[in-house]
C-alpha cells in the first residue's frame, strides 16, 4: 500500500508533513494537545473536542483498536487527529474496528508520522492556535494562509453543533468487565430514594450520565436551548450542567438559562456548565494559553486538603477575583493555581472545571456525584 | 504536613551485594534516600556490607556502617547509635526482612525505633502470601487459588484444589528463589521439597497458574494524607511464567484501553491503602486473562524495589527520592517536580516515548545449566532504552545489551542453506520454552513466514508486540533489497534515499545492522545517511509529555525533526558508563563513573553521563549536569559527542564498555582523557606486554600466542602444564580454564574456544600454589601513588573477581611488598599511565611473576578507596582533567592499621547442577566487604556478609584431594581445638586421627548410605571443606557441595579459604563481633601517623 501524504499547517507557520490516515480530506480547528497516555477513543468522541484538531503526546496510538463501548456520544466529534503512530493492527480482546477505519468511516482526518513532541512544544510556548490538516492540498503555504483566515474558538458557539435535538431520558449505568453496561434497574435496590434530575446538555459526555445514574439519580437529559421553564416543567429535584466545547461566553442563553435557575433548584456543573456557572454568578471566564487536556492533572480538594488525580479537558477558566466573593473556590489546580471547584451554598449550587466523571482518566473525584447525591438528599451540606 | 521533627536520627538498610534479584538498583534508591534525607536536616545512619555502592561513600551518610546485615549486628548498631527511625523500604528485601526480624526480635521495641515507610504489620500482610490472599479477598479482588503449606502432606492434600499446573513460591525470599512450576505429581513433589528449603521460614505457597496471561505492573505512592498517584505501568512482553526481573518489559502499558486500566488503577490505590503501606512506592503486579481481560491480583512489594528504578529512570519521577521524603511527614503535593521546577509531584507522570527494558543474562557461564527462563530470577542485569515508538526502543534496547546483537541478527542458518524441518523444530522448540534468546527466534519465525498468530499460539505473546516485531523484520527485505541502489548515484533521488534512511533509523535499525543487511561498512552506512541528512536528534525525560518546561537535561536520541539537545557552550566532559550488569562488570564501575562525575563538577566542567542502565545511580539525572539515557555503542555515542562537541570523553571508569570504544572513537578525532588507547592497548596486547615486560625486566609467566592448534600444543609443550588457556580481550575471565595436559587443551580448542588468526588463544604457564596480588594505583603521569595492595585468600588460578582479599597483605613479607611496588610504579611510568591503574601479580616460591595489567578503573577501586578512605576514582579524574596529585594531596600510600577484607557472592543456588567450585572463569555476582582490627574476625564478617553463617560449634565434614591434605592439617587442628567435632571421608579421617586430630568416618556417597549427604540433609553438619578431587570422584564430591549449598550449610573450596576461615572460626569463639563506623575507622587512620609509609 502506498502510504498517503497528509500535512499540518499551524496559523503561525509551522508545517508537519506526515502519512494521512482515517479520511482523507481536509479539515481545520484549533490544534490542542491531549498527554493522556489511554483513552484515545474516549477523547475522539468527547463532545468537547468539537472544534479543535487534537493531537496526542502519546506516540503510540490506536494499539487496542476501537470497541463499540468506549465512546462518550454516538460518534467521533474531533476536528483532526495528530499521532506520531498510527496502529492499524489493534489488539485487544474487545476491539472490533481499527482506529484507521473508524476515522475513515466518519469522514475525521488523522495525520501520522509527525513530530508530535515538537506540535506540543509549539502550542505550549505559543499557545493553542487554528491550524489546517488536510490530504487533499499539500501545498504548505497555501494551507497556513487558510489557517490564519480561520475564525478563532473565542465567542464562537460551538454547543449548539453538538447538544440532544430532544429531550431524552438516560438508563444506563456503570462499566462492568463481565457485563458492559449495567441498566438503570441494576441500581434501584441500592438508593432508597432515587432523585430526579435534568441534565443540559452542553456536549454532554455519556459517562457522566452513567455516574448518576449509578449513583442513584433517575436522569432526563435535556437540548442546551432548553428554557428555565423547560427544564422546571420536568420538575426535577435538582440540575446538572454539563461539560461542552469552545468558549463559555459563545452561549450567553444558557448563561441567561442558569442564571434564571440559580437559588431555585440545587445545581451541580462539570466543565463548560462549571464555566457557565462562573458567568451566572457575574464572574468572568479567560482562554487558557493551551488549556488543560489530559489524565494527570493535580487537583487540590480545599476543604479535605487531599489531591486527586484528575482527568481535564478545557481550554477556558473562570477568573477567581471576578467573582468577588459570590463563590468560594472548593478546588484548585496545583499545576497552575487556576479555579478547580466553586461552590455558592446560598445559591444551592457547586461546580467543578474537571472531570469526575473520568473516561478517560483516575476515578477519583468519583464523590462528587455522591456529594450531589447527598446534597439533594438533605445529607450533606455545601 | 511539614516534615516531622520528633525525628532527629534515622537509620537505613541497603540491601548487601549485589546478588540475582537483588542488584544495584538498590544502591540508586539507597543513595537518593541518603541525599534525601540529609537534605532535611536528619542524621543518617547507614548499614550496607556491599563496598561497591556509592550510598556507602562516607559523604553520603553521618555514619556508614560497612558491616554485616544480620539481625544480629544490626541490633549491634542499634544499640550504639540509638536511631529514631528505621526506614526499611529503600534496602531491597534484605531491608524489609532485617526490619521484620528485628521486631520480632524485640530490638526495634527495646531502643524506641520507629518503623516508618512501612509498618511491621503493613509489611507481614504484603509479603506473608497467606494474609495478603485474604486481603485481597476482602477487597473483592481475584487471587489465584492458592495455599499456604509447610509440609509436603499439607502440599500434598491441597493440590486438588488448585490443580495442574501449579506455581510453587516460598515465602520471604527474593528474586523468585525456589519458585517453580509443577505440571505433575512427581514435579510437585519436587518443587516443593525444594521450595520448603528456600524458604526462610519453611512456608510456601501453592498457586493456581495464571501462566501465558498478559503481565501487568504498576508503581504505586501513598503519603500521610493518603494521597496516592500511579507513577508509572509497565507491561511484561513475556506473559506470565516468566518472572518479571527476565521478563522483557515495556512502558507504559501498550494494550489495556483506558476502562481497563482504570480497573487496575483502582485495584492498586485499594490494595496500598488496604495494606496500610504509610507512605512511599509499592510495586503490584497483575495478570489479565488476554481473551477475557479478567483481572488477577498477583504480588506487591510494599517497598521501592527493581521495577521502581526502572519506573523511575523511564518517567523522570525520582521514587526513591520522593519516598524518603514522604516517609519523613512531607505529603506529595508539598514535594517539588524536580524536572519542571514549578509543578509538584502529586500528579502521575505521563511520557510521550516508549521505554523497553531487556534484561541481561549470563548463561554462558554456567553451561551445565539450560537457558530456560522461568518463575526463578536468574539474570544478572538488564539495560533500558527509550524511543519514539516501540520499535525503535525495542532495537536500540537489544542493541545496549552488548551480547554483539546489533538487532533482530539472525541466530539460525539462512533458511535456504539449512534443513527446513529441523529449522522449523528449532524455531518451535524456542518459541514453546521462555530462553534467553527467545525475541530472536521470533525474529527468524517471521524470516520464515510464520504468523503473529502462531508465534502467539507457542509464546503467548501479545500480537501487539509480535506485529511489530513482523514489521522490524519485513523492513530487513526492504532493505536487502535497497543494497545496490541506495549506493549508487542515479538510481534513486536524494529525497528517495533520504526517505529510505530516516524511515530505517525511525524503526530503530542501528548503522552496523543496516551495514550488515545492505552489505556494506558500518563507516560507509554512517557516511551515506548522513550525507543524506538524516541524523539522530534528541529529545528530553521531562515527566509531563512537554505539558511543562523541562529543566533537567535527561535526553535521549531519536530521528525526528525537533531536536532539543541545547548544548551548553561550557567546557564539558563525557563519561562513558558501563552499560548492563553482568558477571565480570559490575556496579564497581558504575561506582567509578559516579565519582569520575563528582569529581569533573568539582572541577568545574560540565559532566555529561552516558548509559543505558537502569538500574544505576550513574543514570540518575541528579548525578551528572546531563544525562544520555544511550546504548554505548559507537554510532550512539558519536551522535552525541556531534551535539555536544566535549573537550574530552572518559572511557577508563565504565570498564570494558567504553574501553572498547576508545580506539574507534579516538579516530573518528575524539579526544580520550587519560591514558592514551595506545597505552591500553600496550598492555592489553599480548605481544606488546611482553615487549614492554622484557623491556623493564620484569617476570611474567611462560606463555604464547596460539593461532592454531597447533601452535597452541607447541607452545605448551614449550612452557610446561598446566596451562591456562583464554581469548584475547576479555573480561571476568570469559572461557578462561586450566587444562593439565595436552588431550584437555585439544578438548578446550575444540569445543571451548578456536584459535584463529583474528582471534587468537592466549596460553600462559599456570603457577600452581601461588599466592596473587592485586594492585590498585593511581598516576599523573609523573607520580604514582599505591592506593592499595590486596593479598588474595584463594591461591591463583581462581579468579580475581571471585577470591577474597585482604588489604593490607596479611602473610607477604615487607620487602616482596616494597617490590611489588616498586614494579607497579615502573609499569604506571611505562605506560605513561594517567588515572587509574590495576596490576595482578602472583608470588610463586618467593618469586614475583606479573599477570596483567590494566591501566583503568577496576573492581577493586570502591573496596580500596573505602579501606584507606581515599575516593581514588575521583582523584583520577581530576588528575585526567590536568590536576597533579601533589596538588589533590595524594603522594603516599596509606596502609590502613585495621584490616579490610574483600568476598565474593555466587549465584550457583539459582541455577541447578551448577557446580560450586571456583576457577579462572569468573562467576561471582557481587561483593561485600569484612572490616576489623584483625584479620580472622575481617574475615568472618565477610563470610557472614556474604551469607555464609559460620558456625561456633558442631561437626565438620572434610574431605580433600590427597596435595591438599597436609595443608589442612593445621586448620583442622584448629577447629578441632576449638571444640568442633570432625568427620571426614575415610582416607582424609585416617589421615588426620593418625597426625593427632580425632576424626570419624563418614561414607561417600558411592559407599552407601547413611553417606556424608544424608548427615547434611539431616542438618548433623555445620561446615563442609571439600577441595576438589580427582576426575573419578568428581560427581561424588560434586553432588556433596550441591548439597551443601541447598541446605545453606558453610562451606569451603579450597585450601586457602579453609584456613581463613578455621581462623575466623576460632577468633569468633573468642570474641564477640564488634561494628564501628566507616567514618570512625577512616578517623583513627588520620591520626595514625603509622599508616603512612
Amino acid at each position: 500500500m502506498r502510504e498517503r501524504k497528509a500535512v499540518l499547517a499551524l496559523a503561525d507557520g509551522t508545517v508537519h508533513e506526515g502519512a494521512s490516515f482515517g479520511y482523507e480530506g481536509e479539515c481545520s480547528g484549533e490544534v490542542v494537545f491531549n498527554t493522556g497516555m489511554t483513552g484515545y477513543q474516549e477523547v475522539l468522541t468527547d463532545p468537547s473536542y468539537k472544534g479543535q484538531i487534537v493531537t496526542m503526546t502519546y506516540p503510540e496510538i490506536g494499539n487496542t483498536g476501537i470497541n463499540p463501548e468506549d465512546v462518550e456520544s454516538n460518534r467521533p466529534w474531533v476536528e483532526g487527529f495528530v499521532v506520531r503512530e498510527m496502529w492499524g493492527l489493534p489488539s485487544n480482546w474487545r476491539h472490533v474496528e481499527s482506529l484507521d477505519a473508524y476515522l475513515r468511516r466518519y469522514h475525521i482526518c488523522g495525520i501520522a508520522g509527525v513530530d508530535t513532541r515538537a506540535i506540543t512544544r509549539r502550542l505550549r510556548d505559543g499557545g493553542s492556535q487554528m491550524a489546517v490538516l488536510s490530504a487533499t492540498d499539500l501545498d504548505p503555504e497555501r494551507l497556513v494562509r487558510k489557517a490564519k483566515d480561520l475564525p478563532s474558538i473565542v465567542g464562537r458557539d460551538l454547543v449548539k453543533e453538538v447538544t440532544a435535538d430532544r429531550p431524552a431520558h438516560w438508563d444506563a449505568g456503570d462499566w462492568d468487565l463481565e457485563k458492559g453496561y449495567l441498566p438503570a434497574s441494576r441500581y434501584r435496590a441500592e438508593f432508597c430514594r432515587v432523585p430526579r434530575i435534568v441534565a443540559v446538555d452542553f456536549g454532554i459526555k455519556r459517562n457522566i450520565l452513567r455516574m448518576m445514574v449509578s449513583h442513584g439519580f433517575d436522569v432526563t437529559v435535556v437540548p442546551a436551548s432548553a428554557s428555565a421553564e423547560e427544564i422546571l416543567a420536568h420538575s426535577p429535584d435538582g440540575v446538572f450542567l454539563s461539560n461542552g466545547p469552545g468558549d463559555p461566553e459563545g452561549v450567553p442563553y444558557a448563561v441567561r438559562t442558569v442564571g434564571e435557575l440559580l437559588g431555585r433548584l440545587p445545581m451541580f456543573g462539570i466543565c463548560l456548565g462549571h464555566q457557565i456557572m462562573g458567568l451566572a454568578l457575574g464572574g468572568k471566564t479567560f482562554k487558557l494559553k493551551f488549556g488543560h487536556h489530559g489524565c494527570n492533572q493535580p487537583v487540590k480538594d480545599l476543604a479535605t486538603g487531599r489531591v486527586e488525580i484528575s482527568s481535564q479537558n478545557h481550554n477556558f477558566s473562570v477568573d477567581p477575583d471576578s467573582l468577588g466573593g459570590a463563590a468560594r473556590i472548593t478546588h484548585v489546580n496545583l499545576n497552575d493555581g487556576t479555579v478547580e471547584g466553586l461552590s455558592v451554598p446560598s445559591m444551592r449550587c457547586f461546580s467543578v472545571q474537571y472531570h469526575p466523571e473520568a473516561s478517560p482518566g483516575p476515578h477519583d473525584s468519583r464523590y462528587l456525584f455522591t456529594r450531589f447525591y447527598r446534597y439533594l438528599t438533605g445529607d450533606e451540606e455545601l | 504536613m511539614p516534615k516531622r521533627t520528633d525525628l532527629k536520627k534515622i537509620m537505613l538498610i541497603g540491601s548487601g551485594p549485589i546478588i540475582i534479584g537483588q542488584a544495584c538498583e538498590f544502591d540508586y534508591s539507597g543513595t537518593q534516600a541518603c541525599k534525601a534525607l540529609r537534605e532535611e536536616g536528619y542524621t543518617v545512619v547507614l548499614v550496607n556490607s556491599n563496598p561497591a555502592t556509592i550510598m556507602t561513600d562516607t559523604e553520603l551518610a553521618d555514619r556508614t556502617y560497612i558491616e554485616p546485615i544480620t539481625p544480629e549486628i544490626v541490633a549491634k548498631i542499634i544499640e550504639r547509635e540509638r536511631p529514631d527511625a528505621l526506614l526499611p523500604t529503600i534496602g531491597g528485601q534484605t531491608g524489609l526482612n532485617i526490619a521484620v526480624s528485628l521486631h520480632e526480635m524485640g530490638v526495634l521495641q527495646k531502643y524506641g525505633v520507629e518503623l516508618i515507610g512501612a509498618n511491621f504489620e503493613a509489611i507481614q500482610k504484603a509479603e506473608d502470601r497467606d494474609l495478603f490472599r485474604k486481603a485481597m479477598e476482602k477487597l473483592g479482588l481475584t487471587v489465584p487459588r492458592s495455599a499456604y503449606i509447610r509440609s509436603l502432606e499439607e502440599a500434598l492434600q491441597i493440590i486438588a484444589g488448585i490443580g495442574y499446573p501449579a506455581i510453587i513460591r516460598p515465602s520471604f525470599t527474593l528474586g523468585g528463589t525456589g519458585a517453580g512450576i509443577a505440571y505433575n505429581r512427581e514435579e510437585y513433589e519436587e518443587a516443593i521439597r525444594w521450595a520448603l528449603d528456600a524458604s526462610p521460614k519453611r512456608t510456601v505457597l501453592v498457586e493456581q497458574s495464571v501462566i501465558g496471561w498478559k503481565e501487568f505492573e504498576l508503581e504505586v505512592m501513598r503519603d500521610l494524607a493518603d494521597n496516592v498517584v500511579i507513577i508509572c505501568s509497565i507491561e511484561n512482553l513475556d506473559p506470565m511464567g516468566v518472572h518479571t526481573g527476565d521478563s522483557i518489559t515495556v512502558a507504559p502499558a501498550q494494550t489495556l484501553t483506558d476502562k481497563e486500566y482504570q480497573l487496575m488503577r483502582n485495584a492498586a490505590l485499594r490494595i496500598i491503602r488496604e495494606i496500610g503501606v504509610d507512605t512511599g512506592g509499592s510495586n503490584i503486579q497483575f495478570a489479565v486473562h488476554p481473551e477475557t481481560g479478567e483481572m488477577a491480583v498477583i504480588e506487591m512489594n510494599p517497598r521501592v524495589s527493581r521495577s521502581s528504578a526502572l519506573a523511575s529512570k523511564a518517567t523522570g519521577f525520582p521514587i526513591a527520592k520522593i519516598a524518603a521524603k514522604l516517609a519523613v511527614g512531607y505529603t506529595l503535593d508539598e514535594i517539588r517536580n524536580d524536572i519542571t521546577k514549578e509543578t509538584p509531584a502529586s500528579f502521575e507522570p505521563t511520557i510521550d516515548y516508549v521505554v523497553t527494558k531487556i534484561p541481561r543474562f549470563t548463561f554462558e557461564k554456567f553451561p551445565q545449566t539450560e537457558d530456560v527462563l522461568g518463575t526463578q530470577m536468574k539474570s544478572v542485569g538488564e539495560v533500558m532504552a527509550i524511543g519514539r515508538t516501540f520499535k525503535e526502543s525495542l532495537q536500540k534496547a537489544l542493541r545496549s545489551l552488548e551480547t554483539g546483537v546489533y538487532g533482530f541478527e539472525e541466530v539460525l542458518p539462512p533458511p535456504e542453506d539449512g534443513d527446513r524441518p529441523s529449522r522449523r523444530k528449532t524455531i518451535e522448540e524456542k518459541l514453546r520454552k521462555p530462553n534467553s534468546q527467545r525475541l530472536l527466534y521470533i525474529g527468524e519465525a517471521f524470516r520464515d513466514g510464520w504468523s503473529a498468530l502462531e508465534i502467539r499460539g507457542l509464546t503467548g505473546i501479545d500480537p501487539w508486540f509480535l506485529e511489530n516485531i513482523r514489521q522490524i523484520i519485513a523492513m530487513e527485505g526492504e532493505i536487502r533489497a535497497r543494497a545496490a541502489s541506495i549506493r549508487s548515484v542515479d538510481a534513486e533521488s536524494v529525497a528517495e534515499k533520504a526517505a529510505f534512511w530516516r524511515k530505517a533509523k525511525e524503526s530503530g535499525f542501528s548503522d552496523r545492522r543496516l551495514a550488515k543487511l545492505l552489505g556494506a561498512a558500518e563507516d560507509d552506512v554512517r557516511r551515506m545517511r548522513i550525507a543524506a541528512g538524516v541524523s539522530a536528534v534528541f529529545k528530553r525525560v521531562d515527566t509531563c509529555g512537554a505539558e511543562f518546561v523541562a529543566h533537567t537535561p535527561y535526553l535521549y536520541s531519536t530521528y525526528e525533526r525537533e531536536n532539543e539537545c541545547m548544548p551548553t557552550a561550557r567546557r564539558k566532559v563525557v563519561i562513558l558508563g558501563g552499560g548492563p550488569n553482568r558477571i565480570g562488570q559490575g556496579i564497581e564501575f558504575d561506582y567509578c563513573c559516579v565519582h569520575g562525575v563528582f569529581a569533573l563538577r568539582e572541577e568545574g566542567f560540565e559532566t555529561i553521563m552516558v548509559n543505558c542502565n537502569p538500574e544505576t545511580v550513574s543514570t540518575d539525572y541528579d548525578t551528572s549536569d546531563r544525562l544520555y539515557f544511550e546504548p554505548l555503542t559507537k554510532e550512539d555515542v558519536l551522535a552525541i559527542l556531534e551535539d555536544e562537541k566535549p573537550e574530552g570523553v572518559i572511557v577508563q571508569f565504565g570498564g570494558q564498555t567504553p574501553l572498547k570504544l576508545s580506539v574507534p572513537l579516538e579516530r573518528e578525532g575524539v579526544r580520550i582523557l587519560g591514558t592514551s588507547p595506545d597505552s591500553i592497548d600496550r598492555a592489553e596486547d599480548r605481544e606488546r606486554f611482553s615487549e614492554m615486560l622484557d623491556r623493564l625486566r620484569l617476570r611474567q609467566p611462560p606463555n604464547g600466542i596460539a593461532r592454531s592448534m597447533a601452535e597452541a600444543v607447541g607452545i605448551a609443550e614449550r612452557i610446561g602444564y598446566p596451562v591456562l588457556l583464554r581469548p584475547s580481550y576479555v573480561l571476568g575471565g570469559r572461557a578462561m580454564e586450566i587444562v593439565h595436559d595436552e588431550a584437555g587443551l585439544r578438548k578446550y580448542l575444540t569445543h571451548a574456544v578456536v584459535a584463529s588468526e583474528a582471534r587468537p588463544v592466549l596460553v600462559d604457564r599456570f603457577l600452581e600454589d601461588a599466592i596473587e596480588i592485586d594492585v590498585d594505583a593511581i598516576s599523573d603521569g609523573a607520580t604514582v601513588v599505591i592506593g592499595g595492595i590486596m593479598e588474595h585468600i584463594e591461591e591463583a588460578g581462581v579468579h580475581s573477581g571471585d577470591s577474597a582479599c585482604s588489604l593490607p597483605p596479611h602473610s607477604i613479607p615487607k620487602e616482596t611488598i616494597a617490590e611489588i611496588a616498586r614494579q607497579t610504579r615502573e609499569l604506571a611510568k611505562e605506560l605513561s599511565v594517567v588515572g587509574l591503574m590495576n596490576v595482578q601479580f602472583a608470588i610463586q616460591k618467593g618469586q614475583i611473576f606479573i599477570l596483567e595489567v590494566n591501566p583503568r578503573a577496576s573492581r577493586t577501586v570502591p573496596f580500596v578507596s573505602k579501606a584507606i578512605g581515599v575516593p581514588l576514582a575521583k582523584l583520577a579524574a581530576k588528575v585526567m582533567a590536568g590536576r597533579r596529585l601533589a596538588d589533590l594531596g595524594f603522594t603516599s600510600e596509606i596502609v590502613p592499621g585495621h584490616i579490610c577484607v574483600k568476598e565474593a557472592v555466587f549465584p550457583f543456588i539459582k541455577f541447578p547442577d551448577v557446580d560450586t567450585l571456583l576457577g579462572p572463569e569468573m562467576k561471582s555476582t557481587g561483593e561485600v566487604m569484612g572490616i576489623d582490627r584483625k584479620f580472622g574476625t575481617a574475615f568472618a564478617k565477610a563470610q557472614i556478609a556474604a551469607g555464609m553463617n559460620l558456625p561456633l560449634s558442631g561437626k565438620v565434614f572434610i574431605s580433600v584431594r590427597d596435595e591438599d591434605k597436609a595443608g589442612l592439617l593445621a586448620p583442622a587442628r584448629l577447629l578441632h581445638r576449638s571444640g568442633f567435632s570432625i568427620v571426614a571421608t575415610r582416607g582424609t579421617a585416617a589421615y588426620l586421627t593418625d597426625r593427632g586430630v580425632p576424626s570419624e568416618a563418614v561414607m561417600k556417597i558411592n559407599e552407601g548410605r547413611p553417606h556424608v549427604a544424608d548427615l547434611i540433609k539431616n542438618g548433623e553438619i555445620a561446615l563442609v571443606i571439600n577441595t576438589p578431587l580427582g576426575a573419578q570422584s568428581k560427581a561424588d564430591s560434586y553432588y556433596i557441595r550441591r548439597t551443601a549449598l541447598i541446605y545453606n550449610i558453610p562451606y569451603f573450596t579450597t585450601l586457602a579459604a579453609a584456613r581463613a576461615a578455621s581462623l575466623a572460626i576460632s577468633d569468633l569463639i573468642r570474641d564477640e563481633l564488634s561494628v564501628q563506623s566507616l567514618q570512625e575507622y577512616h578517623e583513627t587512620a588520620r591520626k595514625d601517623a603509622h599508616g603512612v609509609r
